[in-house]
């Protein structure tokens, strides 16, 4: 009875969500093993064998990876940081944190484009101390792509951190330091293990949004292309919607590969999380 | 201890000012009086905010923007307000699997929503440009809406809408009295997040543009690919305050608690 109830509450949306996501997905999917009217694998070896795009999918990745590292490098201590301020101090940060989280992608890439253009913030400087005698190429390569990324997902692993910092229970750290373990000791022993599944967490996050962001790589990569904006040219430019399919799977595949191996790790060193 | 403390409070404020320099930067530039964007800026002047509501493109992006957020926003509210519902209320078999399904949508990349559903709603459902538009905003808000609805539902106890109900009060009456002027902030919040969500996605929506149809985010995606003017700076100290507005609006309701939970 309760169950039935539960049901018709929940199907409008089910049904919503079946056919406006859950149905075009799979017959993307589907599509791309049938040409000619046949089975075959050949629109995946295709790309496989293609070394244009192995070379596309691993500066993604290698972007991808740089990008989460550095956040993580970045986003930790900060974390750890705005946990310990005080009241005042923790809540004027985590509004800062937030604000550019709910920033349009679209202005804070721009803004990395007045940075570091040719005639950019950086370039002139360089350029009008005499330090450099020819503006940097730093715009549209990859590396322009990293720093957009970075600026793009710092708040939200710095967040994620906080969360996780917040609910630690600080008396065990209290009782480590009473045990007479110095601050950073009982940083090492206590803090730090608890609070890496956040890290973790907050790793994930940041790497499948590098791996599958668009408009960032669009504005800041130039010609320089990754996964998304090579799906996006296939599809729109070329309109080789057969190749913008398989893209659109390797994306799904990757994703849920890593979402899945991820969660089993956090898992795994925080079973009660 | 101290100087540890210090070393790291230096580092937490550089890495603001990587955070926040960029969106200063931008919009100092804004008041460049020349055509070029540069900084400092040689002057100071309005032309380029004057410019937004001269070049008609952005006005008509801009009002398309928010009717599609809008109707997918209440859209949404009808499709995840019953279902947050269930998900709080009811204990039943599934739920759980049910729960990660409504969620979804932040799992699958953007991109490739997009694309599915330019592929299959467009082109094989032959629905016109508009409806996908509205119906991709709705699909990736649909997660947010559900989301903040049910963590408001939590704090929520059931008991006193069962005290009503055995007193005789149906149950929608009893929803309408009781159950939703409780989580009233929750669901204005809902509303909110949401509709930043969907006013600045690009993902969804730059597959879905035709003839006399686009939303701003890609009207400006497509002008930086063609000028270089501060016309977009101005436009996104226009979109700051507006996000800063509605940030403001947001912590007052319920707080940041929301944005720290995963």
């Amino acid at each position: 009875m309760k169950n039935k109830r539960a049901m018709y509450l929940l199907l409008p949306g089910l049904l919503f969500l079946a056919a406006f996501m859950l149905v075009p997905i799979t017959l993307t999917i589907a599509s791309t093993f049938v040409q000619d009217g046949k089975l075959t694998l050949e629109g995946y070896l295709h790309f496989f064998r293609d070394g244009y795009f192995n070379r596309i999918l691993l500066t993604t990745l290698r972007v991808s990876v740089v990008t989460t590292l550095v956040c993580m490098l970045l986003g930790y201590p900060a974390a750890y940081y705005i946990s310990r301020a005080s009241a005042r101090k923790k809540s004027l940060l985590l509004a800062l944190s937030i604000f550019p989280l709910l920033t349009s992608p679209v202005v804070r890439s721009f803004s990395w484009m007045i940075i570091l253009g040719k005639k950019g913030l950086i370039n002139s400087f360089l350029v009008n101390t005499g330090l450099i005698e020819k503006p940097l190429d730093i715009l549209y390569t990859p590396t322009a792509m990293m720093i957009g990324l970075v600026h793009l997902f710092l708040p939200l692993i710095i967040i994620t951190l906080l969360g996780v910092m917040e609910n630690l229970d600080h008396e065990l750290v209290r009782a480590a330091r009473s045990l007479g373990a110095s601050p950073f000791a009982a940083f090492r022993k206590i803090t730090f293990p608890l609070t890496v599944p956040g890290l973790i967490i907050g790793g994930i996050l940041v790497f499948v949004g590098s791996l599958t962001a668009y408009t960032t790589p669009a504005l800041l990569g130039g010609k320089e292309r990754v996964v998304s904006t090579f799906l996006y040219q296939n599809a729109m430019t070329l309109n080789d919607w057969q190749a913008a399919s398989v893209i659109a799977v390797i994306m799904i595949v990757i994703t849920f590969v890593v979402v899945g191996l991820m969660n089993v790790w956090a898992n795994r060193l925080n079973p009660k999380g | 201890m101290k100087e540890g403390n210090r070393a790291l409070s230096l580092y937490t404020l550089l890495v603001f000012i990587f955070l926040l320099g960029p969106l200063i930067i931008i919009s100092v530039t804004s008041f460049e009086p020349g055509t070029v964007l540069k900084f400092p800026p040689e002057g100071f002047s309005l032309k380029w905010y004057k410019n937004i509501f001269e070049v008609s493109a952005f006005m008509e992006t801009f009002k398309t923007s928010i009717v599609i957020s809008l109707l997918g926003n209440l859209l949404a509210l009808l499709l995840g307000v019953p279902a947050a519902y269930a998900l709080s209320r009811y204990r039943f078999r599934g739920r759980d699997t049910l729960n990660a399904i409504f969620l979804s949508p932040v799992l699958i990349p953007g991109i490739v929503l997009g694309f599915t559903l330019l592929r299959y709603l467009i082109v094989v459902y032959g629905l016109p440009i508009v409806a996908g538009l509205l119906i991709g905003h709705t699909v990736i808000m649909l997660p947010f809406i559900i989301r903040v609805i049910a963590s408001s539902l939590e704090n929520f106890d059931f008991a006193v809408e069962e005290a009503a109900q055995s007193l005789g009060a149906s149950r929608l009456y009893t929803f309408f009295k009781v159950v939703l002027p409780n989580i009233r902030s929750g669901i204005l919040a809902a509303i909110l997040i949401a509709f930043l969500e969907s006013f600045n996605n690009v993902d969804i929506s730059v597959f879905m543009t035709g003839p006399g149809i686009s939303t701003l985010p890609i009207q400006m995606l497509t002008y930086v690919q063609n000028y270089f003017d501060p016309t977009i700076a101005a436009i996104s100290v226009i979109l700051m305050v507006l996000t800063a507005a509605l940030m403001f609006v947001i912590e007052r309701l319920m707080g940041f608690a929301y944005f720290t939970k995963r």
